[in-house]
C-alpha cells in the first residue's frame, strides 16, 4: 500500500464521516463546520489528483466566502434548534430505501466496469502541449483562449446572482428618515433671506 | 496506484449521502442547502479524476464552472430564505405549505 493510496484512503473516510454529520447533526453550526472539514480533505483530494489550482479554489471559495456565508446565515436566523423525534423518525425509512438504492446500483455498475481509458478518444488534448507548465498556467492557457465565451457566461452568472441577491433582501423600512439631497436642493419659498443689520438683530 | 473506480465509488458514495440529506431532513431548509453544496462537491470530485486519468484538462475547466454556479446559487439560495424568514417567521420545511402543494 503506497504513500498515496494510504492519503486517499484517509481523505475519503474523512469526506465520508463528516459528510454524514453534516445531514446528521442538530445544530446547524455543526452541520457548516463538518461541511468546511468536508470541503478541506476534497482540496487534499483534488491535491493527490494534480488539481492544485482548483483545490486552492475550493478552500478560498468555498471554506472562504460559501461556508462563511452559510454560517453568517444559520447564526442571523436563529432558528430552533430542537428537532421532534417522532417527525423525523417519519422519513428516515424512504430516505434509507432512496439512498440504498442509489448507492447499490452506482457501486454495482462500478465494480462491474473495468474503464478502460486508453481506448477512448479524448478529444484534441489540451493537457499535452502544457508538459512542464504549471496546473495554473495550464488552465489559465486554456481558460481564457478555448473556453473564453463560458468564462464570460459565468461572470454574467456571477453578476445576476450578485443583482439577484441585493434586490432580494433589499427592504424599505417604515420610518426611516433619509436625507435626500435634491429635494433638500429644490426647496423654494421657504426659505427667506434676510439682511441682517449690524447690532440690531433679525425678527423671524 | 489509485485507479478511476475508487474515486467514481467514492463520489458516488458522497452523491448518495447528499440525495440521502435532502430526504431525511424535514426541518431545516439550511441543511438542505448543504445537501446540495455536498452533491456538487461529488460531482466535482467526478470531472477532476476523468480529467486525471484521460490526461485532459476539459474536466477541470468545467468542474471551475460547476464552482461558479455553486457559488450564485448558494448566494441566491440564501438570500431568498432570510426573505422567507423576514416574511414568514419560520424556516421549517414542513410549515412551508402556501401552495398546498
Amino acid at each position: 500500500m503506497t504513500a498515496q493510496l494510504l492519503t486517499f484512503y484517509l481523505f475519503s473516510g474523512v469526506i465520508l464521516i463528516s459528510s454524514l454529520m453534516v445531514i446528521s447533526t442538530k445544530n446547524p453550526v455543526h452541520s457548516v463546520l463538518f461541511l468546511i472539514l468536508s470541503f478541506l480533505n476534497a482540496a487534499g483530494l483534488f491535491v493527490i489528483l494534480h488539481a492544485e489550482f482548483l483545490a486552492m479554489i475550493l478552500i478560498i471559495v468555498y471554506v472562504g466566502a460559501v461556508a462563511v456565508l452559510f454560517l453568517f446565515v444559520v447564526m442571523m436566523l436563529d432558528f430552533k434548534t430542537s428537532i421532534n423525534k417522532d417527525n423525523i423518525l417519519q422519513y428516515i425509512p424512504i430516505g434509507i430505501l432512496i439512498g440504498v438504492v442509489f448507492i447499490a446500483e452506482l457501486i454495482i455498475v462500478l465494480i462491474n466496469t473495468k474503464f478502460d481509458l486508453s481506448n477512448i478518444q479524448v478529444l484534441p488534448n489540451p493537457l499535452s502541449d502544457f508538459t512542464g507548465k504549471s496546473n495554473t498556467e495550464a488552465i489559465g492557457s486554456v481558460l481564457y483562449t478555448d473556453y473564453i465565451l463560458y468564462f464570460q457566461l459565468s461572470g454574467v452568472i456571477l453578476l445576476v446572482a450578485m443583482i439577484g441577491s441585493i434586490v432580494l433582501t433589499l427592504r424599505e423600512r417604515e420610518g426611516v428618515k433619509r436625507q435626500v439631497v435634491s429635494e433638500q436642493l429644490q426647496r423654494q419659498g421657504k426659505i427667506d433671506l434676510v439682511d441682517v443689520k449690524s447690532g440690531k438683530g433679525v425678527d423671524i | 496506484m489509485i485507479e478511476l473506480n475508487q474515486f467514481l465509488i467514492l463520489s458516488a458514495l458522497l452523491f448518495a449521502i447528499g440525495v440521502i440529506g435532502i430526504f431525511l431532513n424535514r426541518k431545516n431548509v439550511i441543511i438542505i442547502l448543504m445537501s446540495i453544496e455536498i452533491i456538487l462537491l461529488s460531482v466535482n470530485l467526478n470531472l477532476i479524476a476523468f480529467s486525471y486519468f484521460l490526461n485532459d484538462l476539459t474536466g477541470q475547466i468545467f468542474s471551475l464552472f460547476v464552482l461558479t454556479v455553486a457559488a450564485a446559487e448558494a448566494a441566491i439560495g440564501l438570500a431568498i430564505l432570510v426573505i422567507y424568514n423576514r416574511n414568514a417567521g419560520s424556516i421549517e420545511i414542513e410549515k412551508i405549505n402556501a401552495l398546498k402543494g
